[in-house]
């Protein structure tokens, strides 16, 4: 059975000018000890995804449809009151910015035991002793010193590692990155993301990352989920997405990717722009920027459909037996 | 701790700042004086055994006929105006520190809760803040006050008139500390920390009182120091109208109403000096606050 089951899922933010469909019928599971990643264009839907799942969409968003299963129990219609226990516990989360992300006046030590006893039945010295062996673990040097220093006191890249130990502390089986490494150096980005995908397999946690770099994802993740308008465009193991991309939309999201080993002179692009929410073509999303479009793409919506080892939501890959 | 203090950003712009040092100089003095009255002053005011009718309205030592025992002088009841002085401003003292204090837990609450909440809570909580900000608030303390004497019994009323002082004095003052912290509350729940510490599955409490209250803790301390001075005034003000305290136990205030009464009879100084020691201490805790909430203003640097 999947860690993570998201079924349908649609989100919804009632406005002035009607209701907005941020996430219509997004679906993806995670597995247990499996990392996924979730990438697309500023404003496909990715972080609201995450946000979503733990619960935390600001209103007035809300979960309009669809179904979240955490080890098979559906969390999406749990109060905050009722996600509160699971949060941290089961579902542990890092954001983008580490400078802002730590609490400016605690030690972090103070942060970590805090996140710890919250969850977990401890002593002070026992989780003083746990914060120090985790602070080791995400390679902060002279841990035991270090402990009571305050965020302002480390660096971005060393603030990151603080972020990803105090996700992390209470052992929940699933974290939820969104774009961790979008604030750092580019240096540093590669030591944030080996660090991530070392620790969360020796604990074997399941990592939903979410990012739009390319790099990232083919490094690290099993799986990926390519995202466009609010909907999942293609889904599959990151090999496979990567060199045989199925779904046009993911096809034109590999080609804008710079490669050291071709050399290229002009990249490729998709020609225009992701729609606003406010005008969501019918039929594929999206039909207006594809370059294999064709009558049925512009009529009727897409499902995932199978296409060799991904599945991908586009009209291309329909069998005749899937029409109906 | 002390060494860190004093290489700190704060403490080197305060020492550049000769108005900051005085202030605080005077503030000191007046402190130190104030609550160690009953060893400093000269002679125990209150201590109707030791005053003498023949020492009333003795002027300052300074002047021709001044005694020297008594350096400012001595009022009707041949008490030293020194030595009333000090235990008044003790009991100013109190009652401002007490009142802010009263003031800062209520607004503070009030402003983190609807910061924090929002919504239909913050509504209700901020419209009762705007009902009571459109009162001037002396008037609200003079409210209360007669509530008190209306409610509570004669005997009761009169040992109870410090705390009831208190109470109204710090009642007319908690909206504008809800107001300010609600502001910064509103900032700062929006922030990552925030995120993350309700992502960890800590509770609303936790998150407003651990949290987000150390960090919005700096305007507060500001507004603090400056409506101290004018809890002081207000307290002043109350006993000076005769609503505040007795005789009997003589704050700043109570001593210039006493005096005012012989002001134009020539004794000027045992109304005059008590005014002085007020407008002093009360000035010198304003331009405090001013260098704190310039020194706390990044900006302003």
């Amino acid at each position: 059975m999947a860690l993570l089951d998201v079924v349908d899922l649609v989100v919804e933010f009632p406005t002035r000018r009607g209701v907005l469909r941020a996430l219509d019928g997004v679906s993806l599971a995670i597995e247990p000890g499996e990392v996924l990643g979730v990438v697309g264009e500023s404003g496909a839907g990715k972080s609201l995804t995450g946000a979503a799942i733990i619960g935390l969409l600001e209103p007035p968003g809300r979960v309009a449809g669809g179904q979240i299963l955490l080890n098979g129990e559906r969390i999406d219609t749990k109060t905050q009151e009722q996600m509160r226990p699971l949060r941290g516990k089961q579902i542990g989360a890092i954001f983008q910015d580490p400078l802002t992300t730590l609490n400016p006046l605690y030690s972090i030590g103070r942060q970590l035991v805090e996140t710890m006893q919250t969850h977990m039945k401890l002593s002070d010295r026992d989780a003083r002793a746990r914060a120090i062996k985790w602070l080791e673990e995400v390679g902060i040097p002279a841990a035991a010193q270090r402990i009571d220093a305050y965020p302002h006191q480390f660096s971005g890249g060393m603030r990151q590692r603080v972020v990803i130990a105090l996700a992390l502390c209470a052992e929940p089986k699933l974290v939820i990155a969104d774009e961790p490494t979008t604030a750092l150096d580019v240096s540093i980005q590669a030591q944030i993301i080996t660090l991530l995908k070392r620790i969360t397999r020796e604990h074997g946690t399941s990592v939903m990352l979410i990012t739009h770099d390319m790099g990232v994802i083919a490094e690290t993740a099993d799986r990926v989920a390519v995202m466009y308008a609010g909907r999942v465009a293609e889904i599959g193991p990151v090999a496979e997405v990567v060199k045989h991309p199925a779904h046009p939309y993911t096809e034109g999201l590999m080609g804008s990717i710079p490669s050291l080993t071709h050399r290229v002179d002009r990249l490729r692009q998709i020609d225009g722009s992701m729609p606003r929410l406010t005008a969501i073509p019918t039929g594929c999303a999206f039909n207006p920027r594809c370059d294999k479009v064709f009558d049925r793409c512009r009529r009727h919506r897409p499902g995932l459909v199978p296409s060799g080892k991904t599945q991908a939501a586009c009209w291309l890959y329909a069998t005749e037996a899937a029409n109906g | 701790m002390l060494g860190r203090f004093l290489d700190s950003d704060v403490f080197y712009s305060f020492r550049r700042n000769p108005l900051a040092v005085g202030s605080a100089i005077i503030l000191v003095c007046v402190l130190i004086g104030s609550v160690f009255s009953p060893w400093l002053a000269p002679t125990n005011p209150f201590d109707l055994a030791s005053l003498n009718v023949m020492d009333s309205f003795n002027p300052p030592a300074f002047m021709p006929d001044g005694a020297r025992a008594n350096l400012l002088g001595t009022d009707e009841q041949g008490r030293d105006v020194l030595s009333s002085i000090m235990y008044g401003t003790r009991v100013s003292l109190f009652v401002g520190v007490l009142a802010v204090a009263f003031a800062i837990t209520l607004g503070v609450t009030v402003g983190l809760v609807a910061g924090y909440l929002g919504g239909f809570v913050e509504s209700m909580l901020m419209r009762i803040t705007d009902v009571q900000l459109s009162f001037p608030s002396i008037l609200i303390a003079l409210l209360v006050d007669g509530i008190a004497r209306a409610v509570l019994p004669r005997e009761l009323h009169n040992s109870l008139e410090l705390y009831v002082l208190i109470f109204a004095i710090g009642i007319s003052g908690w909206p504008q500390f809800a107001r300010t912290v609600r502001g910064s509350t509103m900032v700062e729940r929006n922030k990552e920390y925030v995120m993350a510490a309700r992502v960890i599955g800590i509770g609303s409490a936790r998150i407003m009182f651990s949290h987000i209250l150390p960090n919005v803790l700096g305007p507060v301390l500001v507004i603090a120091t400056l409506s101290l001075g004018q809890a002081i005034l207000a307290e002043a003000t109350l006993s000076f109208l005769g609503v505040g305290l007795p005789p009997t136990e003589p704050s700043l205030g109570t001593l210039i109403r006493i005096g005012q009464n012989f002001l134009l009879s020539g004794e000027w100084w045992v109304t005059i000096f008590p005014g002085i020691a007020l407008a002093l201490m009360v000035l010198a805790i304003n331009l405090l606050g001013d260098w704190l909430r310039d020194a706390l203003n990044p900006r302003l640097r």
